[in-house]
């Protein structure tokens, strides 16, 4: 695997593999083997953030590529977490629910402000993946009609059905886009 | 409405919004531990085996693996009603029962002691429906509960726990009625309410006799209640509740991986970790009940109710935590939607080697009254009745009364819910659109419209018993000390939101306490439908206490009596003179006020929910489409408008009204394996199919509420199903009895399947 190099990479032994790779603007270079803070080769990225990096927001539901709830952005598309392994993240660029808030004033995404005002949410376990996903979505579509919403979104499972204020937040920002 | 609130009814931010949209709030795999080990279990491939052998000692000697614990590790720690299920037994009752346990340092290490476990079973056979499980000569889950018939009732309502409804002359009855029908009905398919996040523990053992259990249920005071008597009344509990990710009842029953998760930490000294894989979730976690009446109703050409009489079969898998409470509820709940002076209703608890059933949306009202609403059809349709007008009939009106959960008969004092249902009707179109039974309201080339009504009221609003403290402090804040753990509902917000409308301060000055045991005072949890009137009583009487303290020592500065005081933005004044006042600070930096309360149980109210669906089907392919839905209640008062909107549209989902639709959980009836426990081949609603959602809202004041209101959550579920199975077979023109109304179902009953083809169908 090719990997960029970085000041840390100067100081891991001779031969061992490492991955790069920029969560919510910040620079991570990671050693891959089986000590504590290293990656194993069987790491999935939701673990990775989870568990190695302390970013917790992601979350993980089913593990299993079905629910959504582990999405996150990466070089712009959302992917979920729990089917990519850590090691295939060299040199991408991934932003996750923590990385959406303006990084200067620290003021909530858009996004993340519609779902607030419209209470978008009732557990919330879904919530994280269902923003990530939507995010990503208005990027590349900023004024979906509320037909394209829904198909965008219906990887995401939520079992509170909170689709309908979901779908009033999403159009609220989606609006604001034209 | 017409009520001038200062914060009860306003759009409101949840207090926990930033938190849930940054990522920020914390669900309990999200906590770190130090030192922390990692559990794991061992479950049963065969749905009934003796063990044998087990041989642990590779798994044991595997780098990493500190603890691997069988049967003969367990010290007689034992769950369930009656508590007759060890936590790890010589015994499997299900595929998916416990076998072993396993603490390792990382799950991969944990996951690989697995593998090197040896066991020998002796298989034995198992019997996975009511039918076999009853049947003469049939194999014993357990050889103490001859016949597979669990003891009835629960000790928790005491010694006369309702186990079904018998007053009055049912064959007087009967021969009262201008109609009689009969026949068996179930609602047995057996979702899964699937809440996303994961079921798990946390626990620390400290010897000699301590635990500190970190759950995920949200009810974290029942955890300590409960685990107590597992670990047989020996051992301090301590339970600590964080964010729940959904619950709809499920997680009330996690008594198991939390003696999982302490029962290794004992064993290691280390906290331990245990939560479920996804498919451990959808396999070895509660399920419903399944419920079948064989029964007998008669009734007038009028719609009065003459007689109800007949057997409701529940099958609670292998082993029950609240299946003879959920009859309990449920036996009462009936009597709330059917006001009948004839009763001869009984109950049987069947034990069956599948995964445990317990709380799944409904309480027990909403699996009993599926399999009845339909028998109830087959009368009205004899007597050529309006549903709509037969159910708002039959539902309990002040004076009226039913037996409840503890045996005794309780007189109804809540409001009529008939103008709601009305609302409703109007709103839905309903007397535009029913055109009789078992006709469609409209034919559209293949595709026929039908539609159904169903309806459910809980007198559990004010079910059990809940303590708060209020503590002021002088600097204009108060905190809430209250064993809550957020899971959905909002309703930790809305606490803030009415100590913030009786102390009248900002919900931004309030704080709440962790739902821990060792700060907080009893309280059962969020279940039923109590949140908003038995704890949230609680609560508001517990700042009403400290306002009651504040003013007394307020009133000697002011020279008035505490009578004349009120209070507002951290100053008290004497009504109507707001310039004889006294701040709050001047109470001092060292003193601060407490206010205690205690909701004691009161089942003389319920709460009422009418759902009118319309469906479409396609008699080609036998699909059925929802189309829209709308719900009529009345809430009292409206506490949290969004909250409650959000509540009502989770009418759908989560075992709820599609569970009549396509919601199962597909059991394998030869094997005892559970074929769909992912959530690919596990249906569930996305929004691609979302069908119109419309809400009937009426506030009509509840008196005994502080601010006039009960709760709905629960039951916005409820009727649904079995008014999809009523608008299925007005579509079709047939009648379709089994849940979920399946493809193949709809087919069938339109003679376009044989019986032959009916492969995998219950």
């Amino acid at each position: 695997m090719q990997t960029t190099t970085s000041d840390s990479a100067t100081r891991k032994a001779p031969g061992t593999r490492s991955v790069g790779f920029t969560v919510n603007g910040q620079r991570y270079r990671l050693n891959v083997g089986t000590e504590v803070g290293e990656i194993s080769p069987a790491h999935t990225l939701s673990h990775t953030l989870r568990e190695t990096l302390g970013l917790t927001g992601t979350k993980v539901s089913c593990d299993q590529g079905a629910c959504g709830a582990c999405a996150v952005i990466m070089d712009g598309k959302a992917v979920l977490s729990c089917k990519v392994l850590t090691v295939e993240c060299d040199g991408t660029n991934i932003t996750t629910i923590e990385g959406l808030r303006d990084p200067k004033t620290g003021a909530l995404d858009p996004l993340q402000q519609a779902f607030v005002d419209h209470t978008a949410f009732q557990c919330g376990y879904c919530t994280p993946g269902m923003i990530i996903t939507a995010r990503a979505f208005l990027d590349e579509n900023p004024n979906p009609a509320e037909e394209e919403v829904k198909e965008a979104l219906s990887g995401n499972f939520c079992r509170c059905i909170s689709h309908y204020q979901v779908i009033k937040a999403v159009m609220s920002v989606a609006r604001k886009g034209e | 409405m017409g009520r001038d609130y200062r914060y009860i009814g306003k759009p409101m931010q949840r207090k926990d919004a930033v938190g849930i949209v940054t990522g920020a709030v914390q669900y309990l795999d999200d906590l770190k531990f130090q030192n922390l080990l990692h559990g794991k279990v061992l479950r049963s491939p065969h749905a009934h085996a003796r063990i044998n052998k087990i041989d642990k000692s590779k798994a044991e000697a595997l780098p990493g693996v500190k603890a691997v614990l069988t049967w003969e590790d367990n010290p007689d720690w034992r769950g369930g009603t009656p508590r007759n299920v060890p936590v790890l037994d010589s015994k499997v009752r299900y595929v998916g029962d416990a076998v072993a346990l396993v603490a390792a340092a990382t799950e991969d290490i944990a996951d690989e002691a697995l593998d090197l476990i040896e066991v020998e079973y002796e298989v034995l056979p198992a019997v996975f429906d009511i039918d076999s499980a009853v049947k003469p000569g049939a194999p014993l889950v357990y050889d103490q509960f001859p016949g597979n018939v669990l003891p009835g009732g629960t000790i928790a309502f005491g010694p006369s726990s309702l186990k079904g409804v018998v007053m009055g002359d049912v064959e007087n009855g009967f021969a009262d009625a201008d109609v009689v029908a009969q026949g068996a009905f179930g609602y047995e398919n057996l979702p899964n309410a699937l809440p996303p996040e994961p079921v798990g523990a946390v626990a620390l053992w400290e010897e000699p006799n301590r635990v500190t259990v970190w759950g995920t249920s949200q009810a974290p005071y029942m955890d300590k209640a409960t685990l107590f008597h597992v670990f047989n009344r020996q051992v301090e509990v301590r339970t600590i509740g964080h964010h729940v990710g959904g619950s709809f009842g499920t997680k009330v029953m996690c008594w198991q991986v939390q003696a999982y998760a302490a029962l290794l930490s004992r064993a290691t000294g280390r906290p331990v970790k245990v939560f479920f894989t996804k498919e451990e979730h959808m396999a070895a976690f509660t399920l419903r009940i399944g419920s079948r009446i064989h029964g007998r109703v008669g009734m007038k050409k009028d719609g009065t109710l003459t007689a109800i009489q007949g057997t409701w079969y529940v099958d609670t898998g292998y082993y029950s935590f609240t299946t003879q409470a959920q009859v309990a509820v449920g036996s009462g709940e009936l009597m709330i939607m059917a006001r009948c002076p004839n009763w001869d209703l009984r109950s049987v608890v069947v034990t069956t080697n599948r995964n445990a059933s317990g709380i799944t949306r409904g309480f027990g009202g909403q699996e009993l009254k599926c399999s009845f609403i339909p028998l109830l059809s087959l009368a009205m349709e004899k007597a050529c009745l309006d549903p709509f007008e037969v159910l708002k009939k039959n539902f309990v009106k002040p004076g009226g009364g039913y037996y409840w959960r503890d045996g005794n008969w309780y007189q109804y004092r809540g409001i009529d819910y008939s103008p709601a249902m009305d609302k409703g009707a109007e709103v839905f179109g309903w007397k535009e659109k029913w055109k009789g039974w078992l006709t469609p309201t409209a034919v559209n080339g293949t595709r026929r419209t039908g539609i159904g009504v169903g309806v459910h009221g809980n007198a559990d609003v004010g079910e059990d018993t809940a303590e708060a403290y209020v503590k002021l402090d002088n600097n204009g804040a108060a905190t809430i000390f209250l064993c809550a753990a957020e899971h959905g509902t909002g309703q930790k917000s809305n606490y803030a939101r009415m100590v913030a409308e009786v102390l009248q301060i900002p919900p931004e000055r309030i704080s709440m306490t962790p739902a821990d045991t060792l700060v907080t005072p009893f309280e059962f949890g969020p279940v039923g439908s109590r949140g908003t009137y038995a704890i949230a009583s609680a609560v508001i009487n517990a700042a009403e206490d400290a306002k009651r303290k504040l003013f007394e020592i307020a009133a000697p500065k002011l020279g008035a009596d505490p009578q004349e005081l009120e209070t507002a933005d951290g100053v008290v004044f004497v009504k109507g003179h707001p310039e004889r006042s006294w701040k709050w600070k001047a109470l001092g930096f060292d003193r601060t006020i407490l206010g205690w309360a205690r909701f004691e149980p009161d089942f003389t109210l319920c709460n009422c929910m009418m759902s009118f669906v319309e469906v479409e089907v396609d008699t080609e392919t036998g699909q059925v489409n929802l189309l829209r839905v709308v719900l009529a209640t009345d809430v009292g008062q409206i506490i949290d408008p969004q909250g409650l909107e959000g509540q009502l549209n989770g009418c759908i989902g989560s075992a709820g009204i599609d569970s009549a639709i396509f919601e199962e959980t597909v059991l394998n009836p030869r094997s005892g394996h559970i074929l769909n426990a992912n959530l690919i081949d596990y249906k569930w609603r996305t929004f691609a199919d979302l069908p119109a959602m419309e809400h009937v809202v009426l506030e009509t004041p509840i008196p005994t509420h502080r601010f006039h209101a009960v709760g709905v959550g629960e039951i916005a579920t409820s009727p649904g199903p079995s008014a999809v199975l009523m608008a299925v077979s007005n579509a079709v023109g047939c009648w379709l009895h089994e849940y979920p109304v399946t493809p193949q179902r709809v087919l069938r009953a339109l003679g376009k399947l044989g019986n032959a083809t009916n492969v995998g169908a219950r």
